[in-house]
């Protein structure tokens, strides 16, 4: 089983450097890029591996950078970011890609960079990866020492400047327009759409926001060619994916995997299955804005379009497991608090609906809650729906909302009728 | 209307409509007349889909039954779109979205201050949102102090984000934002303090609910349903905003904005609205006073007795003297030169502002140019303002250039295809992008930051920056004016900028007292139409009708001051003036020794008033009606919101009365404001137009006169209760078609006579856009007020002689010009106390190496003496004013006349 991405990171050991990336192929992919490849055949190769986006919303990153306009007034720069914000809960994946090999990310965002003609590039990293940024920040001071960044790369004519910008801290920074405003130094509000950040992003310029995991497949990519890529899943999707466990398993961690395992796998050979005494319930398999997974769904694979069909998202591919000694009104009320106080305050439901929603999970847990709760709750999951908000952060709330509604009613109706929790 | 626009087709709940696509579906359909409920758009500050209220549903094509909700205010309109409003889905979705907002408000309904006309309360009523369903505590802020003007009480904030929208990125403001994140969003300053914009008030308007309110109006706290309200024209500035002013028991509450899509749209200034408390002064003149000696102290009479106390003969003397004024209504200063005989009028401003006025009305009347509205500064793409410091001379047109900024960007963003009214999206493009705007001014402006360069320089150096450009237009490169290669450089790439431009626009005035500014600004001007430019001007004047008496026949007030020792005045009559405003003391009071009898007609007492034999007390505009010509040239009527019950009138119609008792009463003068029209019309042909531009007296709409009070209105019978139990008698107003009264007929009044705005469903303001074609576009049966001036393109003119003399400016002296002040130098908002306490000390600006020069430090007092005045000011450290040239305020309260710019020098105190 091939794991491009991981192969060469060694847990608990420190990043790799830039002579151990250079020794495992790395930044050969530059040189035939420059040499061979105009912009738009990285796009077209990119296109036809059918990389999807790994930040949890799954859109075709050939697409994306297709959008750009590589024509046009030069006067300002376009932009490139990757986005490196990893706040969903449960998710500690890009952590281990930026900790354990930052050239694979660098290499792949000059190689993108390229494709979108973009001379600046921005890593906007989650405010709590102080060890990720103080290597980054050595990495891209190699990457200049060694001319892969700066003025004229490697003798391209192709200029690229990359920064590293520390994220205030807000989950909503992980949108990506939301993190265009918060690298202006503005609110982090999410941006009207369209236009799309590739016509108006960064500054108003045209940019490409991507997911660390995404990028650092562009190397291996350019190397390796699309049908490799391709092969690599078990479903027509193509790559691997880093996939995550936590919970009450007997191995929570992350693993590079075929897309398409399914989710029995993941959880009973890679997260070692449950711990003793505890019962699997459910799952929410792609961070805390997708909806749960139950028993019946353990042969699910997953894939975006698989999981979708569940019923849920993929998301970014990190499990948090629900056991029978967790109370799922508390773990749906923790989940909500979440996201009630990480709303950007922008939109009416979200903003006003999310704190309600908290206030009722915390009532029905508390032994407080009345029937009609379960009601409005349902009434404003369905409120909180796609298109009814500005953004997805609301809709994504919604997701463990509705589906802990549908899937363990009978334990809130057994909250308020014994007027306390029963795993209290 | 362009008939180029292609209209498209769209089907609202099934019915067909006619729709311009450059619109949203939101405007598109408020402008139709059918009611989305909506909070956080805006017409002047466009969408940015934030409180979701304004959900219809789309539907793909006519198979489609299901449809999906989006927000009408980000929906494009194309063709054979789909949509509705009524469908049980979406209105049930607006319903939850204003049952969330109101989760944490405090209905505090009857203790608000926006109660009933609460834009909040109409759409809780418009989505049929009622019963409560959220059973937990709300959450709470603390409230700022901000200033005389604004009262703040966020609890009963629904974070539509208006304030911050018009306050940061439609007004520049800075001290106002949004702070913390989700349900804790709050709007308000960094700390307490003083809402520095200078349009803070149109808060209170464009704020839907409670939250900024007129602190004004608190004090004397009246429900819009029991105001009286008349439609009005700003007084404050030359600008002439069109504005609502409203009674009760009769005191003046509150002034609001009145649209006019021409003119100031939606928004006022802050002087504009809060400066109507002078109404209310204890120093107004009430009553008829009058001594028969010079000793004598003044005594209050009946009005029979003035007419037998006035000597007729002193009426009929050849030696009699009318003194006119700019702030006086155009009929007013009519009737007195009509008193006196044109030979005898004289115009009461200073010979300075006397030269400069009339080379602007001059021009303006002779030489066909294109006079700019505010409406039409707004859409200017290049602009070069010369000399004037907008923000505190005439602050809407400050607030219009700001618009203007935004033209070139914008035209950006709609090659990209993003359609303006997508405001974050346009912004977002834009960045920091600007219409190449130039301002050359004496010292900094707020305005300043809208600028692609500015140019704070000496007045001389200003002028010769102008007639550089001049030079740059005719492609003279030989003549530099300036004689500095990187002004000249400069007036090369404004010249150019400005001739490639497809609607520049030159701002002048004549706040800086300079000829050689005015004569540059016009000759751009005349440069640019030579060589076929649509070129618009703007000319900024001091007062609200300084135009209107421009355009009168009249001597300069100067020419008293140089009459013989010898010579007397038999009567001298002052209309609305204190001349010790306009001429220094000295002159002043000798003019006053000349005089036998002093007749003033005023408002307020000042020093002039004092000096007066007989005093008639002179209704102010919210008393009268009268006609005020504005600085493009726009006459427009204002109507009293007051019902006479003083001694009080109009200074016309005294002087009418002056008239017929002079002539012992065998005509009968002007008995309605339409007589004096009339005769203005006959005499003065330019004023023939004014016969026609407003309903007459008689006009009445199915038989009845139009309503100064709703239909609500409360108390009409119990109102004098506590004096007289029986119901008092209305007021009468014979002079307009608008009566003291809740009755009459209230729906779709002439666009010129729109005394509230209140529409079934609409109690608040946002009611207006039943009154207007289109949002953003005319009123209904056009916008209010007529331009007197002829406008042509192509006119021929000869330029105006090169004038620029450098001031001798002695050792030890420095060239004072002066600085206004948007609060303190406008002499009527001066006395309103939420003004008072805006209002600076009397101060000088001071470069710093000047300061280090006359070792004077910042804050510190000192004697400035010019033409052996002596005044006692601060000194403020100004960077921007440059060395050799002091800024010193003018016209503040308590600070006597000079005649600046001038020189001046300094005395340690």
């Amino acid at each position: 089983m091939e794991r491009p991405l991981t192969q060469n990171i060694i847990p608990g050991s420190a990043a790799l450097s830039l002579d151990d990336y250079r020794k495992n192929g790395g930044y050969k992919s530059l040189g035939i890029v420059f040499k061979k490849m105009a912009p738009a055949e990285i796009t077209n190769l990119v296109k036809a591996s059918n990389l999807l986006g790994r930040g949890g919303a799954g859109f075709p990153t050939g697409v994306k950078w297709s959008l750009v306009p590589l024509e046009g007034d030069r006067s300002k720069p376009n932009y490139l970011v990757c986005n490196a914000d990893e706040m969903e809960p449960g998710t500690f994946k890009d952590r281990y890609l930026l900790e354990g090999n930052p050239h694979q990310l660098i290499e792949g965002m000059i190689i993108s960079a390229y494709a979108i003609q973009a001379e600046k590039a921005y890593i906007f990293l989650r405010w709590a990866y102080k060890k990720a940024e103080e290597i980054l920040r050595k990495a891209i001071d190699e990457a200049y020492k060694a001319g892969y960044l700066g003025k004229n790369v490697l003798g391209s004519g192709f200029n690229l400047d990359l920064y590293v910008h520390s994220s205030a801290g807000r989950y909503i920074c992980g949108e990506e327009t939301a993190l265009l405003n918060s690298l202006e130094g503005k609110r982090a509000l999410p941006r009207t759409k369209p236009p799309f950040p590739a016509i108006s992003g960064l500054f108003g310029r045209p940019t490409v926001v991507n997911n660390v995991e995404t990028l650092s497949w562009i190397s291996h990519i350019v190397r390796n060619g699309s049908d490799w890529f391709k092969g690599l899943s078990l479903t027509p999707t193509g790559g691997t994916k880093l996939f995550g466990v936590s919970g009450k398993v007997k191995n929570p961690g992350t693993w590079e995997l075929p897309l398409g395992i399914t989710v029995r796998e993941l959880l009973e050979e890679h997260a070692g299955g449950m711990l003793p005494g505890h019962k699997f319930r459910g799952a929410l398999p792609g961070g805390a804005s997708t909806d749960f997974l139950v028993e019946e769904h353990l042969d699910v694979k997953m894939d975006f379009s698989t999981v979708a069909a569940a019923g849920s998202r993929m998301g970014t591919g990190t499990m948090i497991v629900l056991d029978d000694k967790t109370c799922p009104v508390a773990f749906v009320h923790n989940v909500e608090r979440f996201f009630a106080l990480e709303s950007c305050g922008w939109c009416t439901p979200c903003r006003e609906g999310l704190p309600w929603v908290e206030k009722m999970l915390e009532s029905i847990e508390e032994g407080t809650g009345k029937m009609e709760y379960l009601d409005l709750l349902k009434f404003n999951a369905k409120y909180f729906g796609p298109g009814n908000t500005f953004c997805a952060h609301a809709p994504g709330a919604a997701e463990p909302l509705q589906s802990g509604l549908k899937y363990f009613y009978d334990d809130f109706v057994k909250h308020i009728t014994d007027k306390k929790c029963p795993w209290r | 209307m362009s008939l180029e626009v292609n209209m498209v087709k769209i089907r609202i709940d099934g019915k067909y409509f006619e729709a311009k696509p450059e619109k949203n579906l939101l405007e598109t359909c408020l402008s139709i007349g059918i009611d989305i409920p909506h909070f956080c758009f805006h017409p002047a500050l466009g969408s940015v889909g934030a409180c979701r209220l304004c959900a219809v549903k789309k539907f793909r094509d006519k198979d489609d039954t299901k449809g999906r909700i989006v927000m009408s205010c980000m929906e494009p309109v194309t063709e054979g779109l789909m949509i509705s409003v009524e469908d049980p889905e979406v209105k049930a979705f607006r319903t939850s979205v204003l049952e969330s907002l109101m989760t944490n408000h405090p209905h505090d309904c009857p203790v608000c201050d926006e109660g009933g006309e609460c834009h909040l309360q109409d759409m809780t009523v418009m989505t049929g949102h009622n019963y409560r369903r959220y059973d937990f505590p709300k959450r709470t802020y603390n409230n700022q102090e901000l200033g005389p003007f604004i009262n703040h009480e966020m609890n009963r904030c629904i974070q539509c984000y208006r304030c911050v929208r018009f306050y940061r990125d439609y007004a520049g403001g800075k001290d106002l934002n949004v702070f913390a994140s989700r349900n804790h969003v709050y709007f308000g300053r960094h700390e307490d303090g003083t809402l520095e914009n200078e349009f803070s008030g149109n808060l209170v308007e464009v704020c839907p609910t409670g939250v900024f309110t007129d602190k004004t109006l608190k004090k004397h706290f009246t429900r819009k349903w029991d105001l009286t309200n008349a439609p009005s024209v700003c007084v404050h500035c030359s600008v002439g905003c069109n504005t609502i002013v409203s009674e009760r028991y009769g005191s003046i509450r509150r002034i609001m904005s009145r649209y006019n899509g021409a003119v100031n749209g939606y928004f006022i200034c802050d002087r504009g609205r809060f400066g109507y408390e002078f109404l209310n002064d204890e120093k107004r003149i009430k009553s008829v006073q009058i001594r028969s000696k010079k000793a004598d102290s003044l005594q209050i009479i009946e009005n029979e007795q003035l007419f037998t106390s006035l000597n007729n003969s002193e009426l009929n003397s050849k030696k009699i003297v009318g003194i006119g004024s700019p702030r006086a209504s155009l009929e007013s200063n009519f009737a007195l030169m009509s008193l006196v005989g044109k030979e005898n009028f004289y115009h009461g401003i200073s010979e300075r502002e006397y030269s400069l006025t009339k080379t602007i009305s001059g021009f303006f009347q002779h030489s066909g140019a294109l006079i700019a509205s505010l409406k039409q500064i707004e859409k200017a793409d290049a602009i070069l303002v010369l000399g004037e410091d907008l923000t505190n001379t005439a602050p809407m047109i400050a607030l219009a250039i700001r618009q203007a900024a935004r033209n070139v960007p914008n035209q950006e963003a709609k090659k990209k295809g993003i359609q303006l009214w997508n405001d974050a999206p346009v912004r977002e493009l834009a960045q920091d992008s600007k219409s190449p705007v130039f301002i050359a001014t004496l010292f900094k402006d707020s305005l300043d930051d809208v600028a692609e360069v500015t140019f704070h320089s000496s007045s001389e150096d200003i002028a010769n920056l102008g007639f550089d450009i001049v030079s740059g237009l005719n492609n003279i490169t030989t003549d530099s004016k300036t004689g500095k290669k990187d002004h000249q450089e400069l007036a090369g790439k404004i010249a150019q900028i400005l001739k490639n431009a497809k609607n520049p626009l030159i701002i002048s005035g004549i706040s800086s007292g300079d000829k050689a500014i005015l004569h540059a600004a016009i000759n751009i001007v005349t440069s640019l139409e030579s060589v076929g430019s649509g070129v618009m001007m703007s000319m900024v004047l001091p007062d609200c009708n300084s135009m209107g008496l421009a355009l009168l026949p009249g001597k300069s007030f100067q020419d008293l001051f140089i009459l013989e020792e010898s010579h007397r005045i038999d009567a001298l009559i002052v209309l609305e003036n204190d001349l010790y405003r306009r001429a220094d003391e000295e002159s002043v009071n000798k003019l006053f020794e000349k005089c036998d009898r002093v007749v003033v007609l005023d408002q307020l007492m000042n020093k002039t008033t004092q000096k007066a034999d007989i005093l008639l007390p002179a209704a102010t505009f919210a008393e009268s009606e009268g006609t005020i010509v504005n600085n493009e040239g726009r006459a427009q009527r204002f109507y009293k919101a007051v019902g006479n019950k003083t001694q009080v009138q109009e200074s016309w119609r005294w002087i009418g009365e002056l008239i017929s008792n002079r002539d012992n009463n065998q005509t009968d003068k002007w008995n309605l404001l339409d007589d004096i029209t009339e005769s203005m019309a006959i005499e003065l042909p330019l004023f023939s137009k004014l016969r026609k531009y407003s309903p007459d007296a008689d006009f009445r709409m199915l038989n009845m006169k139009m309503p100064r009070q709703t239909i609500r209105y409360s108390g009409r019978t119990a109102i004098n209760a506590n004096i007289s139990v029986s119901e008092a008698k209305l007021p009468q107003d014979p002079d307009s078609p608008l009566a003291f009264s809740m009755e009459g007929q209230n729906e779709n009044p002439p666009s010129s006579m729109v005394p509230f705005y209140w529409t079934p469903g609409w109690n608040s303001v946002q009611a207006m856009y039943n009154y207007l074609d289109e949002l953003d576009g005319r009123m209904k049966g056009g916008d209010p007020g007529l331009r007197l001036f002829e406008q042509s393109t192509g006119s021929k003119r000869d330029s105006l002689e090169y004038n620029n003399q450098k001031s001798e400016v002695r050792k030890n002296e420095l060239k004072i010009v002066p600085v206004y002040q948007i609060f303190g130098s406008e002499e009527l908002s001066a006395v309103s106390p939420s003004i008072i306490e805006r209002i600076h000390e009397p101060f000088v600006f001071l470069n710093p190496k000047d300061s280090e020069f006359f070792h004077l430090s910042d804050e510190e007092s000192v004697i400035l003496e010019i033409l052996n005045i002596k005044l006692n000011v601060k000194v403020k450290i100004e960077n921007s004013i440059v060395p050799g040239q002091a800024g010193l305020s003018v016209n503040l309260p308590g600070m006597p006349y000079v005649d600046i710019p001038g020189t001046g020098k300094f005395h340690k105190l």
